[in-house]
């Protein structure tokens, strides 16, 4: 096929949209996986302390719940998970060529903590009735600490995406050494990691909550409700501030060490003290369009003065500037947005329970709860956005073009095609799955047992 | 023995591990398929679930290990082959996805019809996704795989060759699980699907062992690199694969219950280090050796640290796992 098109270097940019759709598109369903991967692990032991230390049954029965949805959104996060390896070398096989030995690291210390994550899953998941209580809950705690180092590993790796460094170069431009401390402790580590770590258990926390913020509105008001609204939904309030915070620091360090990124997602234009900080809006050539500006403001969040001078994207070179930036300045906007929703849904909590020692019950803030899981779904992809499409056209930022990393193959769009059915599909049946659960428990209806499609009339023994 | 070869030699270690215990798991779903209809299936089914429910996503993580140790410690080799092999690869990577997913539906999708789709993608893919992994190995052993990647994507694995190593892939996965799950039925004290597995083991075996002798022909012809090495350096491996291999017969036709796992895996191991050796010291025969694939020093030092914690937390953390499996003290079925 590649011989009888006519433009091979228009093969090729296709291609690159291609791949860059497809790996986006995968990467964007299976991180909402991997942060229910990283978080409800914990969120789970919680509930099984609590019901431990106070003999509380209705916590008990959550923790076993939230641990058999747990299994099927794990055995679907592996597989996706290992769809992104393959596609490392299907989709970017010269960005592995290249700095596959420079940053596998990362990848290869993530692999120790995936394993063992499986393995206590599968223990905990599968050990509810014959290991006896605390026993049961210690198989748990692995989990939650192997959940972070992973989460630390790949953010990492993407992390030195962005700064990379921890390498020495020939004339040729082959890596001839490497140092993995420097490649893991890269500049952008530090925040990235943070961030990401606190985004998991944002998403995973305001996720359960909002499955019992619904429940509630339908008129279920029971205890096992309003625990399991209030266990994730605590834990997901007390992130939310510190997400702030972290994620404060991360835009600073972004406008200083990638300021081709910073400007794409603030639109600047024009490099300068006095930026204004536009709130929406469309980015154009000229500025934003239809944003409400803030004068002064971008420079001083980014130096504490109205003198701070913010690079703009004028003093970028034209082919090293991210692309679409109406779409980095908007999800910026839409996850501060939702991050600050969200801090202002945990004042609400405190002020109520500060006055009434109890939760707000009414419909408005079970209303907002319930939103508060796609919310923070949204505000993770947003996220990713800014920070992936924010670094292009580079791969590793500075040293590696995403058009030189992509593969040569024929068929991409093909593939992605395939993929995007495929995952819509898997995603569909997953929730289906998810929600037959969830109202067997609610009517106490036995759970399929004995042998899949098993003949119905003879039961298992 | 330089710092580039014990990097590959973990890769084999990860590779055998995963031909044990992943492979075994594939063959549960093979034994699955061809299990026969609801009534019929009913019991060998229900036996297959609860073996593979608790242990199916940690054994998978071997194939992550082997893909990150290889894209790490030989990031050229990765490359070339993704570039060449991009179709198998690419089934097999949808089979992965179908499988896992089909397995974990199954038990907990609603309506008959649903679980049955479920569990015929489980089934179906369980044979698929070997069958291409082994077209992939078999691919490479051929030296189908330039160094420069970028090969044929179809006549490098649409051969007899690897076309065969697949199907000894599938083989020899049906094997190991038939005489795992032997193992199983006799700790439920069901005798009758104990003779139903052994019956299978046997036939496994048997076109295991074809599949590898009509391998060794074809090899020969057309992978004389690797043919002769084999016949050499690897040979007492070869003679000891044999050896297990027809030691297990003579035990599962005796009915003997002693020592029926460490010969099947002997048997598979075997002949995974037999093909190792008789690559070395190529990576990808003969156009890509191990060391010209080797990433920097550092890197291979890092890939040594984490084999030595794996061995130090992950092996015993999978020995509990399966300890605690093989005396039912975690549930099959959640």
């Amino acid at each position: 096929v590649l011989a009888l098109d006519p433009l091979p270097l228009a093969a090729s940019a296709s291609n690159l949209l291609a791949a860059r759709e497809q790996m986006a598109f995968t990467l964007g369903f299976h991180i909402v996986l991997s942060c229910i991967g990283v978080a409800l692990p914990a969120i789970i032991l919680v509930a099984n302390y609590i019901g431990l230390k106070k003999g509380d049954e209705d916590a008990i029965e959550l923790a076993r719940r939230w641990s058999k949805a747990m299994a099927v959104t794990f055995a679907v996060g592996a597989v996706t998970g290992t769809v992104l390896s393959f596609e490392f070398g299907l989709l970017w096989p010269e960005f592995m060529d290249r700095w596959g030995g420079v940053f596998g690291v990362a990848f290869a210390i993530e692999g120790i903590f995936f394993f063992i994550e499986a393995i206590f899953l599968a223990i905990y998941i599968y050990g509810w009735k014959r290991l006896g209580g605390w026993a049961h809950f210690w198989s748990g705690v692995p989990m939650v600490i192997t959940g972070i180092g992973g989460a630390f590993s790949v953010v990492a790796a993407n992390a030195w995406m962005n700064q990379p460094q921890g390498f020495t170069l020939n004339a040729a431009g082959k890596v001839v050494d490497t140092d993995p401390l420097k490649v893991l402790f890269n500049p952008a580590t530090s925040y990235e990691v943070p961030h990401m770590l606190l985004a998991a258990y944002m998403v995973a926390a305001f996720l359960v909550a909002s499955i019992y913020a619904v429940g509630m509105l339908k008129g279920r008001r029971d205890r096992l409700h309003r625990l399991g609204l209030l266990i994730p939904l605590t834990i997901g309030l007390i992130v939310t501030p510190i997400q702030l915070f972290v994620g404060d620091t991360a835009a600073r360090a972004v406008a200083d060490h990638q300021p081709a990124k910073f400007a794409g997602m603030e639109c600047i234009q024009e490099t300068g003290t006095h930026q204004t900080e536009w709130v929406g809006g469309i980015c154009t050539d000229d500025g934003v369009k239809w944003g409400i500006g803030i004068p002064d403001l971008d420079s001083f969040l980014v130096g504490w003065s109205a003198d701070t001078k913010v690079i703009g994207l004028n003093d970028i070179p034209v082919d090293e500037r991210p692309p679409a930036n109406t779409l980095l300045h908007l999800s910026f906007d839409a996850m501060v947005g939702i991050g600050t929703a969200l801090l202002l849904l945990g004042v609400w909590v405190a002020v109520v329970w500060w006055k009434k020692r109890d939760i707000p019950q009414t419909p408005w803030f079970l209303r907002a709860v319930a939103i508060s899981g796609a919310a923070s779904v949204l505000a993770l992809w947003c996220g990713w956005i800014v920070t992936e499409v924010g670094r292009q056209p580079w791969i590793v930022q500075g040293y590696m073009r995403t058009e030189e990393a992509v593969t040569e193959a024929d068929g991409i769009w093909f593939s992605f095609g395939f993929v995007l059915l495929l995952y819509i599909g898997l995603g569909t049946i997953a929730i289906k799955v998810l929600r037959g659960m969830s109202r067997r428990w609610r009517e106490g209806a036995a759970e399929p047992d004995g042998t899949p499609y098993a003949p119905p009339d003879e039961a298992a023994p | 023995v330089s710092r580039a070869d014990s990097a590959a030699a973990i890769l084999w270690v990860g590779a055998t591990f995963y031909a044990l215990f992943g492979g075994a798991d594939f063959g549960g779903g093979f034994w699955d398929l061809i299990a026969g209809d609801a009534k019929k299936g009913e019991r060998p089914r229900a036996l297959i679930q609860r073996s593979l429910t608790p242990v199916w996503e940690a054994n998978h993580v071997w194939l992550i290990f082997i893909l990150v140790i290889l894209w790490t410690a030989f990031p050229p080799a990765f490359s070339a082959i993704f570039t060449t092999l991009y179709v198998p690869i690419a089934l097999a990577a949808v089979g992965i996805v179908l499988r896992g997913a089909g397995f974990a539906f199954r038990k907990s999708v609603e309506g008959l019809e649903a679980q049955r789709a479920a569990g015929a993608a489980f089934a179906l893919s369980s044979v698929l996704t070997p069958f291409f992994m082994g077209a992939v190995v078999g691919a490479i052993a051929t030296g189908n795989v330039p160094a420069d990647g970028n090969g044929d994507p179809f006549s490098s694995w649409l051969e007899p060759l690897p076309l065969l190593t697949g199907a000894l892939f599938v083989a020899s996965g049906a094997y190991l699980s038939a005489v795992f799950l032997v193992g199983d039925a006799r700790r439920a004290g069901e005798d009758d699907l104990e003779r139903y597995f052994v019956r299978r083991a046997l036939a496994a075996a048997a076109v295991a062992g074809v599949a590898a002798a009509v391998g060794l022909i074809e090899l020969h012809a057309e992978a004389r690199y690797i043919f002769d090495r084999l016949i050499d350096q690897g040979l007492p491996l070869v003679i000891l694969s044999v050896l297990c291999g027809l030691g297990l017969l003579v035990v599962l036709m005796r009915g003997g219950r002693r020592p029926l796992r460490p010969l099947a895996a002997g048997a598979v191991v075997a002949v995974i280090w037999g093909w190792g050796v008789a690559q070395f010291p190529y990576l990808l025969p003969t156009s890509l050796r191990i060391d010209q694939a080797a990433a920097p020093d550092p890197t291979l030092d890092v890939i040594f640290v984490v084999f030595g914690i794996a061995a130090v937390l992950v092996l015993p953390s999978l020995a509990l796992l399966y300890t605690l499996t093989q005396k039912d003290l975690l549930e099959g079925e959640h």
